[in-house]
């Protein structure tokens, strides 16, 4: 589909989606309800619905009938436990299908699914699951020993579900098997009658300071998600789709769930480590056409060589789009090389719920470059100072949007203060830095703040800091970003050491592993470095900013503050 | 540090991958079992992987060898050890 971007801009309504979803102001509006029985309505009930591989070679495939039904089956077993609209359910477990039933089934109930990543440690569970007042977790067996280690320090978790319970071990408090496959499959759930405001997902991100945020969803952004997901991704009907995105992302649930089930579209999930030969052996063996994944996944590709791609025939991709940090234009020229098409790259964020900067399909591309806003977005960039957008081009400034697309998040969670702050103007702040060239593309520049992206996961260097603290060899931490061929950025960190410990290199892993299973590995230090004092200001500041400018190679700026001794 | 021979070393290193990797406890890992295609090691946590090797047998690593297929089982590690062993 060419579509001129121009075209697509001039008279353009939100309610464009609404009309294709038949949804009327006021009306109910039900993501699993979209994602499940509305498809199968629309004559699509045994069109594939989605293509799994796992662990040691498993494969399933489902259709839309069978995940309405999946989805009934799991929405009836929380209602049954009592569970009900606005109660958080978590979903913690490997990307399995019941990980993508349950996203949906939740959902019909009326309840708010709160996706965390199965890979963090118990320190990151427990923060996240306490300031949520979760009521249920639906985990695996293999992540129960995290649930269970902090389970006293949450009176408000009532259920552990357990999907792959066997009879031969003891359930312990609190927890209850559920087994999908052995459930007789519910025919007919009452769908609870959300409404458009009526909150849906809760994803957590980190900020620079502070304990992760609870970003808040509705449904309505459903309008938002699915016409992104139709005129981006350019998804057509007899496309096979793959998000390599986990869902205890945002990527994973609005472009990874809703986006192509809302469309009716078959998609693929790989649950296995990441190798190149895999993900070409994949692309290859299921004929997808549309691909969305990372650039830190990318540059591994590239990494790989190109060699290897001789193995596959790939010629059945159309499409490819990333999402997660900043594509360099080395790897559009490769892509364009290697499979004959650029990846696009498209800019959003936990809080924004669905794409807002974006190359599209039509548009010309300029390697390295964001794009330009998505239809009916209005994207600007401020500047810091005055915080008024700048009306020349080429000025480096905050990307900023103006509130009200239909995916924008609602609100922190039980934090109006830190909302509040994302709003100046009359603009939302994205914390992202950019300038917009003359023709009007966007050009990222780095983070407004000293949040680590390492492969598109934003990592908070106050998390690491507090853990970092709790070890008992450490005195004090600071961490920073450090610039990394694959991740742009992983985590770096400065410590002191208490007196009697002293710098080793079994010391150094003892305290990666500690951070990796305490927070997660992507929060996980890859670099340590002892210190004998960090700088700090005369008031007793770390100066995180002196020590980011070494790791960058940057002027270190303005030190007046830097206490001496 | 002090010559090791190859069971030795996969024992080593099968051991300290149980320990650290595994999180279910009825999950039994052999010398064979893929532990990065697998996800039981994913790509951030075979840094600290890189990190124990080095420590242990003294060696250097370059980043170019530290691949996940070089890293996908304890079979593959020793091979990948044993060509900077001195």
């Amino acid at each position: 589909m060419k579509v001129c971007y121009k075209e697509m801009c001039t008279n353009f309504d939100w309610s464009i989606s609404e009309a294709e979803l038949e949804f009327s102001k006021g009306n109910i509006i039900n993501i699993g309800w979209y994602c499940s029985d509305r498809i199968c309505l629309k004559g699509k009930a045994d069109k594939i619905a989605l293509f799994y591989e796992g662990f040691g070679g498993i494969e399933k495939k489902y259709t839309f009938n069978d995940i309405r039904l999946a989805s009934n089956t799991i929405g009836s077993f929380l209602t049954n436990l009592g569970l009900k609209n606005e109660d958080r359910v978590c979903l913690f477990m490997d990307r399995i299908p019941e990980l993508y039933f349950s996203f949906l089934g939740i959902l019909k109930i009326g309840a708010i699914v709160q996706p965390l990543f199965s890979a963090f440690g118990d320190e990151s569970l427990f923060v996240r699951l306490e300031n949520a007042q979760t009521r249920a977790i639906i985990t695996q067996r293999k992540h129960l020993f995290k649930v269970r280690s902090i389970l006293d320090r949450l009176p408000h978790l009532e259920f552990i579900i357990i999907l792959d319970h066997v009879s031969s071990k003891p359930l312990g408090k609190k927890e209850v098997a559920f087994d999908l496959e052995k459930s007789l499959p519910v025919e007919h759930i009452e769908i609870f009658p959300t409404v458009a405001e009526s909150p849906s997902v809760l994803h957590y991100t980190s900020g620079t300071t502070g304990q992760p945020k609870g970003v808040k969803h509705v449904h309505y952004s459903l309008i938002s998600q699915y016409l992104t997901t139709k005129w981006v991704l350019d998804l057509r009907d007899d496309d096979i789709y793959w998000c390599t995105a986990d869902p205890g992302w945002v990527t994973g649930t609005s472009y990874g769930i809703i986006g192509p089930w809302s469309l009716g579209i078959s998609q693929c999930v790989l649950d296995t480590g990441f190798s190149a030969q895999a993900w070409y052996r994949f692309i290859e063996k299921h004929r997808i056409t549309v691909w969305y994944s990372a650039p830190t996944a990318i540059r591994s590709l590239m990494r790989a060589g190109n060699e290897i791609i001789n193995d596959f025939d790939l010629s059945s991709l159309r499409h490819l789009a990333s999402v997660g940090e900043p594509l360099n234009s080395e790897a559009v020229i490769w892509s364009e090389k290697i499979f004959g098409k650029p990846f696009l790259d498209t800019f959003w964020q936990t809080e924004t719920g669905s794409i807002m900067i974006t190359n599209m399909p039509g548009m010309k591309v300029k390697p390295g470059s964001m794009g330009k806003p998505f239809p009916g977005i209005t994207g600007v960039v401020l500047d810091p100072d005055t915080h008024q957008p700048w009306k020349e081009s080429g000025k480096a400034g905050l990307i900023a949007f103006t509130p009200g697309w239909p995916a924008m998040m609602r609100a922190y969670w039980n934090n109006e203060e830190k909302y509040r702050e994302k709003f100046v103007n009359g603009w939302y702040l994205s914390g992202d830095r950019a300038s917009i060239d003359d023709d009007g593309y966007f050009w990222f520049i780095g983070r407004d703040d000293d949040v680590i992206n390492t492969g598109g996961h934003l990592i908070s260097p106050f998390e690491v800091e507090s853990v970092l603290l709790e070890h008992p060899a450490v005195g004090e931490s600071a961490v920073v970003a450090k610039p990394d061929e694959v991740n742009m950025e992983v985590v770096k960190a400065f410590i002191t050491l208490k007196p009697g410990f002293i710098p080793c290199p079994d010391l150094e892993l003892e305290i990666m592993n500690f951070i990796r299973k305490k927070l997660s590995p992507i929060a996980m230090p890859q670099d340590i470095e002892y210190m004998d004092k960090l700088p700090k200001t005369r008031s007793g500041k770390i100066m995180r900013r002196l020590l980011h400018a070494k790791e960058w190679g940057e002027e270190i700026g303005d030190i007046s503050t830097l206490e001496n001794d | 540090m002090e010559k090791i021979n190859l069971d030795e070393m996969k024992d080593l290193i099968l051991n300290y991958v149980t320990k650290e990797y595994i999180d279910d406890e009825d999950e039994v890992i052999t010398y064979d079992t893929p532990l990065i295609s697998s996800g039981y090691v994913d790509s951030f946590s075979m840094v600290s992987l890189l990190v124990f090797l080095e420590n242990k047998f003294k060696i250097k690593i370059p980043p170019s060898k530290a691949t996940p297929e070089a890293f996908d089982s304890v079979n593959s590690i020793v091979l990948l050890v044993n060509q900077y062993l001195k």
